[in-house]
């Protein structure tokens, strides 16, 4: 191998013939620095640079180490952080952390960069006659309150959406639901609708709780591993070092994706799809998985129910059919297939490749049921190791910041009011009377209270403003965007028009972002700043389930809040600041954020957020290095026996001391010890056959068998009620696991070896879902009419999630004619989401400096595109996106991908000019999501941004 | 004495370009300039190999050889510096590297080549320890305070080793017993064969 030599600020011009492929550094080198805005960022630099040197050089005094967490995404890498003075001066690898063992990827090693802040926003500002002008946060919070009050006169409470954010730490999460339900309204919701809202369904629906199994390092354990529209070579990049040990103790890695990813570059096999066709893939594995009765059938006997409907369906995926659907050859399917059953225990991952499209839930219940029928579920090195996206997204999740559900997925029933009403010290009439009175008709046709109602997804805000029959008063009126990039949705005319449309758009954020600039508006925007997680405190939740907790590492920059400061000066407007804060300590304005977290500690029963106090949470942190790097589990110190950061469930109160679950339904382990069993989540029998788990129960558990969940019913005919005190008695008197709040029913259940939440079987058919089975189906905008005809997608529903929403009369017409190349896209290493903080972080910027398209040498030559090129990207609802062309053969011929994060042009146009003055990000570019077309999931409402379709020519 | 040395595993390089980004917060590096860079071979195509790579700090430097000015040295730990107060930013060290790794900021906007800027190993340069002057030209100096590189510390999958040589080669030596194959000592070749 020999290295090609590259002279900086010397253009080395490589050839760029018609279809050549090129590396992605050699395409940067050639777009980036050459044209106007890398120069003149080389100007701007310097200046920048001594202005750094000088805070730094200034700064003097005794250096206090501050712990934090990575905020970019969900691995959960501690962060050290230097702080002199104030200022943050340094940043050191943090060895300590079982996490990342000191390590960074390029996002996380440039976290200090965040205390310079250059491109922040850093005033409260407002849109007046086209002009950005600058205000105080009295006058802010005054008159947006005001605008929002008289929209709810008019329109009632729904008619304002609070979009929250993953980026919110868990205290401020729970916060922004509950001031949400004090709003009186369930339009409310977050990034995870949009990532993995298909996963949290399918997989909770399946075996009782929607997120990741194990941990990325428990994958040490893997014999095997498996990826799936997942490519966390960029996206979850120091997982790669869990993996790689694992790999180099010999596991196997198999990547199944559309594009040859950097990780299917360290892989053992590689699968191409298709986009669109995981379903048919995963089929066609377990086709050769029962052709050769390679499944574990005491495992499926004794933990499984419905495996015989997958197999009946699996049937028809023959090695022929699942070629045709999703072009991949037979010894290629079989391979990855025998891979995985035959190196055992073995590991699933999927990502955003998976999830968004409209049959999102049908892919993520397929893939469970591949690790069901392998027994892979419920063992160390085993598991569905989903990886999560946003540092806090697992957690957001969990506090329910969404349209459907109340913090801990305990549902919009009236019991799972009062319960909250309860921790929260409320009348539930009060809560009540926050929400509008006027019944509308819901989802299934009949008359529903809007308190009852599951509000507008975020995916579908733009059609809360748009459509003319939702099932609300009035429609979406003013929007809140707290902390969330508008780019990451798709339909960009259509969210551009809604803009224009909405009484009010109030975008509290680091960063202006897209939004700040996507709109044509003159009047009615107003910009709050918010802090960075850097700029205050408080717990986070890795995608592994455990809990850190970060200490502020410098005080809030500029004019800055944090948000749950901001939560309540809107609270205090609205004249609920009161209720809002019942049990929490307010200091000047700010929540005591430790008492937050001891307030959802009383009620997240449900998934067990209730043993992990601040304390306890604090005493983790400073005793980081005392945890084994593969189990997580203490060994000796303080935190003897207990798993790092607590991965829920932690059962009970914060003193039973419950060590944390390390990988769910794992019945190796006691119960009190982190050891489970599947959840009893849909009763007892189904159609007269029993559902609960047979002869498989964790160890210790006393009753040997399955069994339903607990209630103070259940602890009296089994003869427990009097290991209750009588105290815990008069508390759990008719309550059940879920809604005892002292916890006891937990506690005397545990101490019996038994699971809180029953023992039974996971169940591999869904008889609530559109699918009971999961089966393929076409995406919206397909490729092939033959497989359309075959495969045909939903019928369009009248009203869900109160919309209409459209399925069979887009698939109706075909565009596969006009538009014949399929479009999908993909994530970069040095971005993250929609990429407003990280494109304005130089450190950053300077290693992703445009926007692009990859394309195939044939699709290229086919339309005449040459590498370098700028193109339209064209899809068939009009929107259009002008880009640079790469050419490679990462992606196969007939599929164009694109990444996400970019912002700040819009069909063609650079909206640099819109931005107040001094906060546009360095790199700016089309959304890739402008193009991306119309497609929900059949339960979620997840968008299908993963698969559409374009046609290419050159701009 | 300790030799210190760079060695990228390319088996576990996935280019997530933390090395670069933990170099340019370290030492406040400008747009433009990159003492570190990851390069990526067969990009997007069976067999892409990815390492990284700055100066390698050779046994016998051929930028040292070259320099007009005689503004290079090799430190007791095998560090090569240089002096900026000297350098007169010519390029002939960057035609004699065999790893690209002279970098020369862009002062003007005629592209007057600036002084020559470097990896130091995190080891500053002439000027005092730690001292403004040195973090002004240099940056940090980590080695004066006990760390090594901290693109190498920082490393996402512990691809990029820095450190003594011979701790250097075994820990390598360990992963390829572990993993079998043939070793991949890119560049260990050229910068350090004398």
């Amino acid at each position: 191998m020999k290295l090609i030599r590259k002279q900086p600020g010397v253009e080395v011009k490589a050839p760029a013939g018609i279809g050549q492929s090129v590396d992605r550094r050699t395409f940067l080198k050639r777009s980036g620095l050459a044209v106007g805005t890398g120069a003149a960022a080389t100007l701007l630099a310097p200046g920048r640079v001594k202005k750094a040197h000088a805070a730094s050089a200034d700064a003097g005094g005794d250096i206090t180490i501050k712990r934090s967490v990575c905020t970019h995404c969900s691995v959960g890498c501690g962060v050290r952080a230097e702080v002199q003075n104030g200022v943050w001066t340094g940043q050191e690898p943090d060895f300590d952390s079982p996490f990342n063992l000191g390590a960074h990827c390029a996002k996380g090693a440039s976290v200090r960069e965040h205390g310079h802040g250059e491109k922040r926003l850093k005033t409260p500002m407002k849109l007046v006659g086209g002009k950005w002008k600058k205000m105080s946060w009295d006058d802010a919070i005054n008159e947006i309150g005001d605008g929002m009050m008289k929209i709810r006169e008019e329109s009632g409470p729904d008619s304002v959406y609070w979009l929250g954010s993953a980026k919110h730490n868990n205290e401020q999460s729970y916060m922004f639901r509950k001031f949400a339900a004090m709003w009186g309204t369930n339009n409310v919701d977050h990034q995870a609708r949009i990532c993995h809202s298909t996963t949290v369904a399918g997989v909770a629906n399946t075996w009782g709780y929607g997120a990741m199994t194990n941990s990325y390092n428990d994958m040490h354990n893997s014999k095997c591993m498996l990826f799936i529209g997942s490519n966390p070579a960029e996206a979850h990049p120091v997982s790669l070092q869990h993996i790689f040990r694992a790999k180099e103790n010999g596991s196997k890695m198999v990547v199944i994706d559309p594009r040859y990813t950097r990780t299917a570059a360290h892989a053992d096999h590689f699968v191409q799809i298709r986009p669109g066709t995981d379903v048919a893939i995963i089929w066609g594995m377990m086709w050769h998985i029962f052709e050769n009765g390679w499944e574990d059938k005491e495992y499926i006997r004794q933990r499984v129910y419905g495996m015989d409907e997958v197999q009946a369906e699996v049937a028809k995926w023959t090695p022929e059919e699942t070629e045709r659907v999703t072009g991949v050859p037979e010894d290629v399917v079989k391979t990855a297939a025998e891979m995985m059953a035959k190196n055992s225990p073995a590991t699933f991952v999927w990502c955003m490749g998976g999830t968004q499209h409209t049959i999102g839930n049908n892919n993520t219940r397929a893939y469970c049921a591949f690790q069901l029928a392998l027994g892979n579920i419920g063992k160390e090195g085993g598991g569905a190791n989903i990886f999560r996206g946003h540092d806090n997204v697992q957690g957001a999740t969990d506090f329910c910041v969404l349209s459907h559900s109340l913090p801990g997925y305990y549902g919009l029933s009236a019991g799972s009011w009062k319960h909250w009403s309860k921790v929260w010290g409320l009348d539930f009439e009060w809560v009540k009377g926050q929400f509008s009175s006027e019944e509308v008709e819901g989802d299934k046709g009949k008359p529903v209270h809007p308190m009852h109602y599951r509000g507008i997804p975020v995916s579908r805000w733009v059609d809360g403003v748009l459509e003319e029959s939702i099932g609300q008063k009035d429609n979406i009126r003013c929007m809140v965007y707290n902390g969330h990039a508008v780019n990451s949705q798709a339909r960009g005319p259509e969210m551009k028009k809604a803009m224009s449309k909405l009484d009010m758009m109030v975008i509290i954020d680091p960063y202006p972002t897209h939004a700040a600039v996507l709109n044509d508006r003159t009047d009615g925007v107003w910009l709050l700043p918010a802090t960075t997680q850097f700029e205050t405190y408080g717990s986070v939740t890795a995608s592994n389930r455990s809990l850190q907790w970060r200490e502020k590492v410098i005080e809030p920059l500029f004019d800055s809040k944090p948000d749950h400061e901001i939560m309540y000066l809107f609270a205090k407007k609205f004249g609920f600041a009161e209720q809002f804060c019942k049990n929490i300590q307010v200091n000047g304005d700010e929540p005591l954020i430790e008492d937050i977290t001891r307030e959802f500690n009383k009620g997240m029963w449900t998934i067990g957020y209730t043993g992990q106090s601040p304390e306890r949470l604090k005493k983790h942190m400073e005793n980081k290095h005392t945890f084994n790097t593969t189990t997580l589990k203490a060994e000796g110190g303080p935190c003897d026996g207990e798993y790092y950061g607590m991965p829920w469930p932690c059962w009970g109160t914060a003193e039973m001391g419950h060590p944390g679950t390390p990988v769910l339904y794992d019945p190796s382990k006691p119960v009190a010890e982190g050891g489970l069993n599947f959840r009893a989540r849909f009763g007892v029998e189904h159609e007269g056959n029993n559902i609960l788990a047979e002869d498989s129960w964790p160890k210790g558990n006393e009753i040997q068998d399955g069994h339903p969940e607990f209630s103070a019913d259940l602890l009296k005919s089994l003869g427990w009620w009097e290991d209750l005190t009588p105290e815990e008695q008069a508390a759990a008197e008719g309550k059940n696991w879920k809604t005892d709040l002292s916890g006891g029913i937990q506690r005397v259940a545990i101490k019996h070896g038994c699971a809180p939440f029953g023992n039974a079987k996971a169940r591999a058919i869904v008889w609530t879902f559109p699918d009971r089975v999961p089966v393929h189906r076409e995406p919206l905008y397909a490729p092939d009419r033959e497989l359309v005809e075959k495969y045909p997608t939903y019928e369009d529903r009248k009203r869900f999630y109160r919309l209409p929403t459209r399925y069979a009369s887009i698939q109706a017409e075909d565009h596969s004619k006009e538009f014949p190349i399929i479009f999908s896209s993909f994530r970069l290493v040095e971005y993250e989401g929609g990429g407003d903080e990280s494109r304005s972080n130089p450190w950053l910027a300077e290693l992703q400096q445009e926007m692009f398209v990859e394309i195939n040498p044939k699709d290229a030559n086919d339309n005449g595109v040459k590498d370098g090129n700028m193109v339209w990207i064209e899809t068939p609802e009009g929107a259009k996106i002008k880009v640079k062309a790469m050419v490679t053969k990462r992606v196969a011929p007939g599929v164009a991908s694109a990444p996400f994060h970019f912002g700040g042009h819009y069909q063609g146009e650079d909206l640099h000019d819109k931005y107040p003055e001094g906060t546009a990000p360095y790199v700016r570019g089309e959304a890739v999501n402008t193009a991306f077309t119309y497609g929900y999931d059949s339960v979620t409402q997840m968008q299908e941004t993963k698969v559409s379709l374009c046609k290419i020519s050159v701009a | 004495m300790a030799r210190m040395k760079f060695l990228c595993d390319a088996e576990r390089c996935i280019e997530c370009n933390g090395c670069v980004t933990a170099c340019k917060n370290e030492h406040e590096v400008p747009w433009g300039v990159n003492r570190r860079r990851v390069i990526t071979l067969g990009d997007g195509e069976a067999g892409e190999k990815s390492i990284s790579v700055a100066c390698m700090h050779c046994t016998d430097a051929p930028c040292s050889a070259v320099c007009p000015v005689d503004c290079f040295y090799t430190t007791d730990d095998g560090v090569v510096l240089h002096d900026k107060d000297l350098c007169i930013g010519c390029g002939y060290c960057f035609y004699a590297c065999p790893f690209g790794a002279p970098q020369y900021p862009q002062e003007e906007a005629f592209g007057v080549r600036g002084k020559m800027d470097k990896c130091t190993f995190c080891a500053g340069g002439p000027a005092d320890d730690n001292s403004a002057a040195e973090k002004e030209k240099y940056g940090r100096n980590r080695m004066a305070e006990g760390k090594l590189p901290l693109c190498a510390e920082m490393c996402s999958t512990k691809a990029l080793i820095a450190g003594d040589g011979d701790m250097v080669a075994d820990i390598y030596r360990e992963r390829i017993l572990k993993r079998g194959g043939r070793p991949q000592t890119w560049g260990w070749e050229t910068a350090y064969s004398s």
